[in-house]
């Protein structure tokens, strides 16, 4: 049986159920002692002075840290990407130095035997300031007399990128053609993730080597991060990543309270922690979105679509974050806009801005949720003003399937999507029709029902032209070795990290099924730089296939090698020998020759049975990088419905349906849950989740009860299809899953509210749609 | 302050400072599955049960626990629970994961068949921040019906 599309349970999850997980907050090594920072109050300050004496004195405590201090041990680095020409962002410390620019900014550590009693400590420490104007507002900050966070930069612009292809204005100006125009408000949102951030430093002087457990996705990215910036020797830090709460690419940015813990470690030659508590995640924890686009689109009168048009001004806080820079996710945004259709003609403008806010990056769909919703709101406003249905809109405009490679006005080179069949499996899945004269119906009573549908493509497998072009020590390939031991177990191990995705399970079942073994029987290791080969880790959806497809490549490599040596042994050709069942068997007959464990403990133990000259060799490793495109896109297409209560503005959803082309599926229920979890990520930015501030800067949104996730009670089962179009860039043919759900589902959501709205009159385009914002936009509040 | 108590069926003395958390102190005691997601009573992943009652870890001091019977995910005698989240990938990050079994059971043990909508009520206290909770409600649905005879 073939192990890759199997619906195969996790081996990790039989441990976590059992409350056996090993996150970074279990370990507790002797000695450990606990870090807790001292944040800035104010959004923009300058430090006048500081008193540390009291917490230096305190019960428990065994060191008290400053900018300064930490400055001695930790280079400021600086979160910018060479590619994206023109990028600005200052240097930036572990711990501010002198002027505070986000209300949550690290300032002080304390260092104590115990979390309580650091606690107690960083109570008594005294921190002057004076005050600095907030800049909260994006767009406020760009106006001439705005203050400057960075004077240096003399602007708070930090990037600006602009497209014109095609005849944009000839598209606008001609009077027979539709014309809609829009401005989006999309809210700033954070991961939440579970677990929120946690690290252990361990510095062993003997060796000059510093071991970190952190809970985060790139092991290979922080030991490079943590050397440089530390100034050790990169072969001297190791980094270990297990169990990990929950990530969602908040967990891949360079955070100064992890890398001070760590300078501290090394400082006080003890283990040290810093585990954030969740009034901490939400202050330091990147945010992400915080767009406002204004956006209009135009439609010949056959309903072709003819032109996009653009402005996309996004806040990112006072610093691109490191090393990734904050700019990805706006470019992310103007690259995609369009990208399911025919486009002819496209303009863009996007600012990325400097705020006082806390730090915006890379988070799940980076940029996705935006293009979609933008691109997607627009499909619906043109059906609307021309009378057409939106799925035959879509139908009509969607790049056809036999089209690919297929070059977007914004260069984007897609190939191997599938979206005219995934509309089609979409409608099929919902019940369209049905669904249409049900919503009418219920309309007919009052009762406001919609159904909103999203085209969307989806950026995965990053090739080493994202990142590493622009200087960032982000590694576009990933490694694998896989290994037959003298007892016959297969050993992998995989650059790529687990984060409850599944990733070990399908690396086990890829090697099975070359290797003609049960993935059961496999074991997988990932999440140690000492151990693993080096590779870029788990972002941007890329552990099945870039990982996956390293983990193949070895495999097959192995697989030479047994074939070879039992050859050898058995006195016939390679090629007329197979795997199967745990042994070598003849290729034509199929009868066992003999077992994997009968080969490994000949060659481990009894090599001298071996012809002279033949390598005892049972260990394969391959590296695997995305060549020839820029990335694997995904595709997909989702639909969701939804009843607004018009009297109290509350939405209640009732379906969600999505089809989604992932390539070759390598386990189903892994995709589909990850899909499903995806889902539920974008309805909370579509509904609930927002960090809201106030207009000095001040977070409002800190806690849990503040800050709304969606929880199961509000959540509609979400029903799941698949279409196939395997990549041609790799054997194994897999895309990735992991931005799948996010990409499109609150896109989808926004759609059916303002379908349910529609005949009211009525539209909202912020996000997230909360009661209030629903009830203004049907001017009922003020 | 000495607090003495049953954890996880057994007789167990910890020293417990007045201020300790009913979830930091077992998780001292060695049971980490206890988490912490927020420490102030919203996200549910420090449930555990005391006296048989599902309660948050990170609200309830040490002392309290003074006498009391109190039982963590290590110790929850559920395995057809546990194994029906590992068939559903009821779990991706595991991290609130402990905290929505110890929820779950208790719905379980109340003695009839909840519906898929009782179930995501009951659940509505526990945060999963991974996995769209479809699952967790297939798995609790699933035990429900098994334990009450029905065919899953
Ligand atoms: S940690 Fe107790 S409810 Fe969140
Ligand atoms: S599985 Fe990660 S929070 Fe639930």
């Amino acid at each position: 049986m073939t192990q890759i599309g199997r619906a195969l349970p996790r081996p990790n999850a039989r441990r976590l159920v059992e409350g056996a997980g090993r996150f970074v907050g279990d370990l507790t090594p002797p000695r450990m002692l606990h870090a807790v920072f001292v944040r800035s109050p104010y959004a923009h300050a300058v430090i006048t002075g500081m008193d540390l004496d009291a917490a230096r004195a305190a019960p428990g405590v065994v060191a008290v840290y400053d900018g300064a201090d930490m400055a001695t041990q930790i280079t400021p680095w600086v979160g910018v990407l060479t590619h994206m020409v023109g990028m600005r962002s200052p240097p930036q410390p572990a711990l501010a130095v002198g002027h505070t620019h986000w209300q949550g900014e690290p300032v002080v550590m304390i260092v104590a035997s115990s979390r309580a009693l650091a606690e107690d400590a960083a109570e008594l420490v005294t921190v002057d300031y004076d005050p600095l104007p907030p800049v909260t507002d994006m767009e406020a900050a760009l106006a001439p007399d705005a203050p400057v966070i960075h004077p240096d930069l003399g602007s708070n612009l930090c990037w600006e990128k602009r497209i014109d292809v095609g005849a944009v204005d000839v598209a606008f100006a001609d009077p027979a053609n539709t014309v809609v125009e829009r401005r989006f408000v999309f809210g700033r949102h954070t991961g939440v993730t579970l677990e929120p951030r946690v690290i252990t430093a361990d510095y062993d002087a003997a060796q000059d080597q510093l071991t970190v457990n952190y809970s985060g996705q790139v092991p290979h990215m922080m030991q490079e991060v943590l050397a440089t910036h530390l100034g050790l020797p990169q072969s001297q830090v190791r980094i270990v990543a297990q169990d990990v709460g929950g990530s969602f690419g908040i967990k891949i940015h360079t955070y100064g309270d992890e890398v001070a813990a760590c300078a501290a470690a090394r400082l006080l030659r003890r283990p040290v922690q810093f585990a954030a508590d969740r009034y901490e995640s939400f202050q330091s924890d990147i945010h992400a979105r915080d767009h406002r686009v204004t956006a209009r689109a135009a439609m010949a009168p056959d309903g072709r679509l003819l032109a996009v048009d653009v402005d996309d001004i996004t806040g990112i806080g006072p610093y691109s974050v490191y090393p990734r820079s904050s700019a990805i996710e706006g470019n992310q945004v103007i690259n995609l806009i369009g990208a399911p259709y025919t486009l002819p003609a496209y303009r863009a403008r996007l600012r990325v801005v400097f705020q006082t806010k806390v730090p915006t990056c890379q988070y799940r769909a980076v940029g996705h949720p935006i293009a979609m919703a933008v691109m997607e709101g627009l499909m619906d406003d043109l059906a609307a003003a021309t009378g057409r249905d939106p799925v035959v809109l879509r139908e009509m405009n969607l790049i056809p399937d036999d089209a690919y490679p297929v070059r977007s006005p914004q260069g984007m080179l897609y190939a191997d999507l599938s979206h005219q069949a995934c509309l089609t499996r979409l409608k099929e899945l919902m019940g369209y029709d049905a669904l249409c004269a049900e919503r009418d119906a219920m309309r007919a009573r009052g009762v406001h029902r919609g159904i909103g549908i999203v085209s969307m493509v989806e950026i995965t497998n990053p090739s080493p032209m994202f990142y590493g072009v622009g200087g960032a020590p982000v590694a576009a390939q990933d490694g694998a070795v896989v290994r037959l031991d003298a007892s016959g177990a297969v050993h992998l191990s995989s650059s790529v990290t687990e984060q409850g995705q599944g990733t070990e399970t399908i690396l086990a079942q890829i090697a099975a099924d070359v290797l003609g073994l049960r993935a059961e029987d496999i074991r997988v290791q990932t999440g140690d730089t000492a151990h693993m080969p080096y590779g870029g880790g788990t972002w941007a959806s890329r552990g099945a296939g870039i990982g996956g497809e390293a983990m193949r490549a070895a495999s097959v490599a192995l697989r030479a090698q047994v074939l070879e040596l039992a050859g050898a042994v058995l006195q016939c050709p390679p090629s007329a020998l197979a795997l199967a069942g745990g042994a070598i068997i003849d290729a034509a007959s199929s009868t066992e020759r003999m077992t994997l464990r009968e080969l490994a403990q000949m060659v481990y133990f009894r090599g001298n049975e071996l012809p002279a000259g033949q390598a005892a060799e049972l260990i394969a490793s391959r590296h695997f990088r995305v060549e020839g495109m820029p990335f694997v896109f995904s595709n997909g297409a989702m639909a969701s419905y939804v009843e607004v209560d018009v009297e109290t503005g509350l939405v209640t959803l009732l379906n969600h349906w999505v089809v989604e082309d992932v390539g070759t599926i390598l386990n189903p229920k892994l995709v589909d849950e990850q899909i499903r979890g995806g889902v539920v990520q974008g309805i909370g930015g579509a509904l609930f989740e927002e960090c809201l501030f106030s207009d000095d800067g001040q977070l409002l949104t800190a806690t849990m009860a503040d800050y709304l996730v969606p929880m199961a009670g509000e959540m509609p089962d979400i029903e799941i299809a698949h279409v196939v179009t395997p990549t041609s860039t790799s054997a194994l043919g897999a895309k990735g899953a992991g931005e799948a759900g996010t990409s499109g589902a609150s896109g989808a959501v926004m759609n059916a509210v303002n379908d349910a709205l529609r005949p009211l009159g009525a539209q909202i385009s912020q996000m997230p749609m909360t009661p209030e914002r629903i009830l203004r936009s049907l001017g009922l509040v003020p | 302050m000495r607090v003495t108590f049953r954890l996880n069926g057994e007789a167990t003395v910890i020293e417990a400072e007045p201020r300790q958390s009913l979830a930091d102190a077992v998780r001292a005691a060695g049971f980490t599955g206890t988490h912490h997601g927020c420490e102030h009573g919203v996200c549910g992943a420090c449930t555990l049960r005391v006296d048989g009652v599902a309660v948050r870890g990170c609200l309830m001091l040490a002392v309290q626990a003074e006498g009391a019977e109190v039982v963590t995910v290590e110790g929850l005698d559920a395995p057809d629970l546990k194994a029906a989240f590992v068939r559903h990938n009821a779990l991706q990050c595991g991290f609130c994961t402990p905290g929505m079994l110890m929820t779950a059971a208790e719905l379980l043990e109340s003695g009839h068949v909840p519906d898929r909508a009782e179930i995501r009520d009951h659940l509505s206290g526990s945060y999963c921040r991974c996995t769209g909770y479809q699952a967790i409600v297939d798995s609790v649905e699933e035990v429900a019906q098994a334990r009450h005879g029905a065919k899953p």
